[in-house]
Protein backbone atom coordinates (compact mmCIF):
# COMPACT_ATOMS: atom_id res chain seq x y z
CA UNK A 1 0.00 0.00 0.00
CA UNK A 2 1.48 3.58 -0.62
CA UNK A 3 0.96 6.58 0.98
CA UNK A 4 1.60 9.72 1.34
CA UNK A 5 2.55 12.30 4.38
CA UNK A 6 2.73 16.22 3.81
CA UNK A 7 4.65 17.90 6.28
CA UNK A 8 3.87 21.61 6.93
CA UNK A 9 5.18 24.23 9.02
CA UNK A 10 2.13 26.07 11.27
CA UNK A 11 0.54 28.97 10.02
CA UNK A 12 2.17 31.24 12.81
CA UNK A 13 6.01 30.22 12.35
CA UNK A 14 7.77 32.21 10.02
CA UNK A 15 9.18 30.52 7.05
CA UNK A 16 11.93 32.16 5.73
CA UNK A 17 12.63 29.90 2.84
CA UNK A 18 8.89 30.65 1.10
CA UNK A 19 9.82 34.01 1.71
CA UNK A 20 12.50 33.49 -0.39
CA UNK A 21 11.20 31.03 -2.99
CA UNK A 22 8.30 33.44 -2.96
CA UNK A 23 10.69 36.33 -3.83
CA UNK A 24 12.21 34.51 -6.57
CA UNK A 25 9.27 33.83 -8.30
CA UNK A 26 8.56 37.63 -8.27
CA UNK A 27 11.74 37.98 -9.62
CA UNK A 28 11.27 35.74 -12.61
CA UNK A 29 8.00 37.52 -13.58
CA UNK A 30 5.55 34.76 -12.57
CA UNK A 31 2.45 36.64 -11.81
CA UNK A 32 -0.18 36.53 -9.38
CA UNK A 33 1.79 34.39 -6.64
CA UNK A 34 1.09 35.87 -3.29
CA UNK A 35 2.57 33.44 -1.06
CA UNK A 36 4.49 30.66 -0.77
CA UNK A 37 5.42 28.30 2.09
CA UNK A 38 7.74 25.16 1.69
CA UNK A 39 6.75 21.97 3.22
CA UNK A 40 8.21 18.21 2.74
CA UNK A 41 6.60 15.15 1.03
CA UNK A 42 7.13 11.52 2.06
CA UNK A 43 6.18 8.85 -0.36
CA UNK A 44 5.77 5.42 1.90
CA UNK A 45 5.43 1.77 0.79
CA UNK A 46 3.52 -0.21 3.27
CA UNK A 47 3.32 -3.97 3.89
CA UNK A 48 -0.60 -5.02 3.96
CA UNK A 49 -3.52 -3.56 2.62
CA UNK A 50 -5.34 -2.64 5.71
CA UNK A 51 -5.82 1.38 5.87
CA UNK A 52 -6.75 1.79 9.63
CA UNK A 53 -3.55 -0.52 10.80
CA UNK A 54 -1.05 1.89 8.18
CA UNK A 55 -2.64 4.62 9.41
CA UNK A 56 -1.80 4.10 12.69
CA UNK A 57 2.15 3.24 11.63
CA UNK A 58 2.00 6.47 9.90
CA UNK A 59 0.97 8.84 12.60
CA UNK A 60 3.44 7.39 14.91
CA UNK A 61 5.94 7.67 12.37
CA UNK A 62 5.03 11.35 12.22
CA UNK A 63 4.97 11.54 15.74
CA UNK A 64 8.19 10.45 16.70
CA UNK A 65 10.35 11.78 14.02
CA UNK A 66 8.67 12.93 10.53
CA UNK A 67 7.65 15.65 12.23
CA UNK A 68 8.09 17.84 14.96
CA UNK A 69 4.93 19.21 16.52
CA UNK A 70 6.30 22.18 17.68
CA UNK A 71 6.24 23.98 14.72
CA UNK A 72 4.66 21.88 12.05
CA UNK A 73 1.67 19.75 11.15
CA UNK A 74 1.05 16.98 9.30
CA UNK A 75 -0.71 15.25 6.92
CA UNK A 76 -1.38 11.54 5.63
CA UNK A 77 -3.26 11.05 1.98
CA UNK A 78 -3.57 7.11 0.67
CA UNK A 79 -3.31 6.58 -2.78
CA UNK B 1 34.88 14.58 36.23
CA UNK B 2 33.98 12.19 34.17
CA UNK B 3 32.45 13.42 30.96
CA UNK B 4 31.34 11.52 28.19
CA UNK B 5 31.02 13.56 24.53
CA UNK B 6 28.89 11.76 22.36
CA UNK B 7 29.17 10.85 18.32
CA UNK B 8 27.04 11.23 15.82
CA UNK B 9 28.04 10.61 12.58
CA UNK B 10 28.26 13.78 11.28
CA UNK B 11 29.55 15.00 14.60
CA UNK B 12 32.58 17.25 13.77
CA UNK B 13 33.26 19.18 17.16
CA UNK B 14 34.02 16.62 19.41
CA UNK B 15 37.74 16.53 19.27
CA UNK B 16 37.72 20.34 20.63
CA UNK B 17 34.70 20.27 22.93
CA UNK B 18 37.23 16.99 24.66
CA UNK B 19 40.43 19.58 24.50
CA UNK B 20 38.26 21.98 25.92
CA UNK B 21 37.38 19.31 28.84
CA UNK B 22 41.21 18.03 29.32
CA UNK B 23 42.50 21.70 28.60
CA UNK B 24 40.23 24.03 31.05
CA UNK B 25 38.96 21.49 33.60
CA UNK B 26 41.65 18.92 33.43
CA UNK B 27 39.21 15.86 32.93
CA UNK B 28 39.69 13.02 30.66
CA UNK B 29 36.66 12.40 28.68
CA UNK B 30 35.57 9.42 27.03
CA UNK B 31 33.85 9.91 23.66
CA UNK B 32 30.83 7.66 23.05
CA UNK B 33 29.78 6.19 19.85
CA UNK B 34 25.94 7.43 19.06
CA UNK B 35 24.97 3.32 19.09
CA UNK B 36 25.71 2.86 22.47
CA UNK B 37 22.64 1.94 25.09
CA UNK B 38 24.79 2.74 27.88
CA UNK B 39 27.37 6.03 29.08
CA UNK B 40 30.30 4.84 30.86
CA UNK B 41 29.89 4.38 34.74
CA UNK B 42 30.18 7.21 37.03
CA UNK B 43 29.51 9.75 33.92
CA UNK B 44 29.14 12.76 35.52
CA UNK B 45 28.60 15.35 32.47
CA UNK B 46 27.11 14.70 28.77
CA UNK B 47 28.35 16.88 25.88
CA UNK B 48 26.48 16.90 22.78
CA UNK B 49 29.04 18.34 20.43
CA UNK B 50 28.45 20.18 17.30
CA UNK B 51 28.50 19.47 13.91
CA UNK B 52 26.14 18.11 11.25
CA UNK B 53 24.49 15.13 12.80
CA UNK B 54 23.42 12.84 10.27
CA UNK B 55 24.10 15.99 7.10
CA UNK B 56 21.29 17.69 8.96
CA UNK B 57 18.68 15.28 7.07
CA UNK B 58 14.88 15.89 7.75
CA UNK B 59 15.41 18.47 10.63
CA UNK B 60 18.70 19.79 11.88
CA UNK B 61 19.08 16.91 14.79
CA UNK B 62 16.18 15.01 14.32
CA UNK B 63 18.02 11.68 13.58
CA UNK B 64 20.49 12.17 16.26
CA UNK B 65 17.91 12.71 18.90
CA UNK B 66 16.50 9.23 18.36
CA UNK B 67 19.95 7.24 18.37
CA UNK B 68 19.99 4.46 21.29
CA UNK B 69 22.77 6.55 23.48
CA UNK B 70 19.80 9.29 24.10
CA UNK B 71 17.68 6.90 26.19
CA UNK B 72 20.73 7.25 28.75
CA UNK B 73 21.44 10.80 28.22
CA UNK B 74 17.83 11.18 29.12
CA UNK B 75 18.25 9.04 32.24
CA UNK B 76 21.43 10.61 33.02
CA UNK B 77 19.56 13.83 32.70
CA UNK B 78 16.51 13.02 35.02
CA UNK B 79 18.79 12.01 37.68
CA UNK B 80 19.89 15.69 37.74
CA UNK B 81 23.27 14.79 35.40
CA UNK B 82 24.95 17.76 33.95
CA UNK B 83 24.22 17.86 29.87
CA UNK B 84 25.57 20.80 27.82
CA UNK B 85 24.85 20.71 24.33
CA UNK B 86 26.67 22.93 21.93
CA UNK B 87 25.24 23.71 18.44
CA UNK B 88 24.32 20.82 16.92
CA UNK B 89 23.98 19.59 19.97
CA UNK B 90 21.46 21.90 20.73
CA UNK B 91 19.79 21.24 18.46
CA UNK B 92 19.55 17.30 19.57
CA UNK B 93 18.60 18.75 22.66
CA UNK B 94 15.44 20.63 21.60
CA UNK B 95 14.50 17.45 18.70
CA UNK B 96 14.78 15.09 21.91
CA UNK B 97 12.53 17.29 23.99
CA UNK B 98 15.04 17.63 26.63
CA UNK B 99 15.09 21.24 26.35
CA UNK B 100 11.71 23.02 25.05
CA UNK B 101 11.13 25.16 21.42
CA UNK B 102 13.30 24.08 18.31
CA UNK B 103 15.74 25.97 16.19
CA UNK B 104 14.79 26.71 12.97
CA UNK B 105 16.66 28.41 9.75
CA UNK B 106 17.97 31.90 10.27
CA UNK B 107 15.98 35.01 9.83
CA UNK B 108 18.07 36.22 6.78
CA UNK B 109 18.99 32.66 5.20
CA UNK B 110 22.80 33.23 5.79
CA UNK B 111 24.91 30.62 7.62
CA UNK B 112 26.42 32.58 9.88
CA UNK B 113 30.15 32.13 11.09
CA UNK B 114 31.36 35.00 13.09
CA UNK B 115 32.03 36.50 16.73
CA UNK B 116 29.20 37.28 18.02
CA UNK B 117 28.91 39.33 22.11
CA UNK B 118 26.58 37.06 24.92
CA UNK B 119 25.25 38.48 27.72
CA UNK B 120 25.81 36.03 30.64
CA UNK B 121 22.04 35.63 32.53
CA UNK B 122 23.21 34.28 35.49
CA UNK B 123 25.98 33.29 37.38
CA UNK B 124 24.43 30.57 39.69
CA UNK B 125 24.39 27.43 37.78
CA UNK B 126 26.50 24.76 37.41
CA UNK B 127 27.93 26.05 33.95
CA UNK B 128 28.03 30.09 34.19
CA UNK B 129 29.92 30.33 38.28
CA UNK B 130 32.95 31.49 36.91
CA UNK B 131 31.08 34.07 35.50
CA UNK B 132 29.29 37.30 36.65
CA UNK B 133 25.89 37.94 35.97
CA UNK B 134 25.51 40.52 32.81
CA UNK B 135 29.30 39.65 31.63
CA UNK B 136 29.83 40.51 28.10
CA UNK B 137 31.58 37.57 26.62
CA UNK B 138 32.81 37.40 22.81
CA UNK B 139 32.16 33.60 21.32
CA UNK B 140 31.96 32.36 18.13
CA UNK B 141 29.03 31.19 16.27
CA UNK B 142 28.70 28.85 13.37
CA UNK B 143 25.61 28.17 12.00
CA UNK B 144 22.52 28.10 9.15
CA UNK B 145 19.97 26.52 11.92
CA UNK B 146 20.42 28.72 14.96
CA UNK B 147 16.83 30.83 15.26
CA UNK B 148 15.71 29.45 18.61
CA UNK B 149 11.60 29.32 18.68
CA UNK B 150 8.88 28.48 20.70
CA UNK B 151 4.95 28.97 21.31
CA UNK B 152 4.66 31.45 23.21
CA UNK B 153 3.55 29.99 26.33
CA UNK B 154 6.72 28.77 26.05
CA UNK B 155 8.82 31.78 25.93
CA UNK B 156 6.92 32.90 28.74
CA UNK B 157 7.80 30.44 30.92
CA UNK B 158 11.49 30.36 30.37
CA UNK B 159 11.66 34.12 30.74
CA UNK B 160 9.91 33.82 33.91
CA UNK B 161 11.87 30.83 35.50
CA UNK B 162 14.99 32.59 34.35
CA UNK B 163 16.15 29.87 32.47
CA UNK B 164 17.94 32.04 29.21
CA UNK B 165 21.32 31.33 29.60
CA UNK B 166 22.65 33.84 27.25
CA UNK B 167 21.45 36.26 25.04
CA UNK B 168 23.35 37.93 21.69
CA UNK B 169 23.94 41.60 22.99
CA UNK B 170 25.08 44.68 21.27
CA UNK B 171 29.13 45.11 22.63
CA UNK B 172 27.05 47.57 24.94
CA UNK B 173 25.27 45.12 26.10
CA UNK B 174 21.98 46.27 25.13
CA UNK B 175 20.07 43.31 23.90
CA UNK B 176 18.28 43.86 19.96
CA UNK B 177 17.07 40.94 18.45
CA UNK B 178 17.13 42.63 14.66
CA UNK B 179 20.83 42.53 15.28
CA UNK B 180 21.61 38.91 16.64
CA UNK B 181 22.68 36.57 14.16
CA UNK B 182 19.66 34.63 13.38
CA UNK B 183 16.79 36.29 14.14
CA UNK B 184 16.22 34.29 17.37
CA UNK B 185 13.00 35.51 19.90
CA UNK B 186 14.45 37.77 22.53
CA UNK B 187 17.98 37.02 21.72
CA UNK B 188 18.11 33.71 22.66
CA UNK B 189 21.51 32.12 22.02
CA UNK B 190 21.12 29.91 25.05
CA UNK B 191 18.45 27.55 27.64
CA UNK B 192 18.74 25.76 30.65
CA UNK B 193 15.98 22.96 31.32
CA UNK B 194 13.71 23.38 34.75
CA UNK B 195 16.30 21.73 36.99
CA UNK B 196 19.23 24.06 35.51
CA UNK B 197 20.99 20.75 34.56
CA UNK B 198 20.54 20.73 30.91
CA UNK B 199 22.43 23.60 28.91
CA UNK B 200 22.12 24.12 24.97
CA UNK B 201 23.58 27.19 22.97
CA UNK B 202 24.61 27.39 19.73
CA UNK B 203 28.05 29.40 20.53
CA UNK B 204 31.10 27.55 20.44
CA UNK B 205 32.36 28.25 24.02
CA UNK B 206 35.20 25.54 23.04
CA UNK B 207 36.75 27.94 20.31
CA UNK B 208 38.00 30.46 23.03
CA UNK B 209 39.99 28.91 25.38
CA UNK B 210 43.43 29.53 24.34
CA UNK B 211 45.17 32.90 24.00
CA UNK B 212 46.93 31.93 20.71
CA UNK B 213 43.94 31.73 19.26
CA UNK B 214 42.43 34.54 20.54
CA UNK B 215 39.93 35.34 23.51
CA UNK B 216 39.72 33.05 26.18
CA UNK B 217 36.15 34.04 27.47
CA UNK B 218 34.78 30.93 26.74
CA UNK B 219 37.32 29.39 29.71
CA UNK B 220 34.65 29.83 31.95
CA UNK B 221 31.82 27.95 31.36
CA UNK B 222 34.44 24.61 31.56
CA UNK B 223 36.20 26.11 34.70
CA UNK B 224 32.48 26.22 36.02
CA UNK B 225 31.96 22.75 35.06
CA UNK B 226 34.79 21.89 36.83
CA UNK B 227 34.25 23.55 39.84
CA UNK B 228 30.40 22.04 40.16
CA UNK B 229 31.72 18.50 39.64
CA UNK B 230 34.54 18.41 42.19
CA UNK B 231 32.42 19.95 44.53
CA UNK B 232 29.66 17.53 44.32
Amino acid sequence: MKARVIVTLKSAVLDPQGKAIEGALRSLGVNGVQSVRQGKVFDVELAGNDRDVAEVALKEACDKLLANTVIETYRIEFA
Amino acid sequence: MKPAVILFPGSNRERDAARALRLVAGAKPNIVWHAEHELPAGTDLVVLPGGFSYGDYLRCGAIAARANIMDAVRAHAAKGGLVLGICNGFQILCEAGLLPGVLVRNARLRFVCREVVLRVERADTAFTKAYRKADLIRIPVAHGEGNYTADEATITELEKEGRVAFRYARPDGQIDETDGPNGSINGIAGIYSEKFNVLGMMPHPENYIEPEIGPTDGRGLFESLAGALKAA
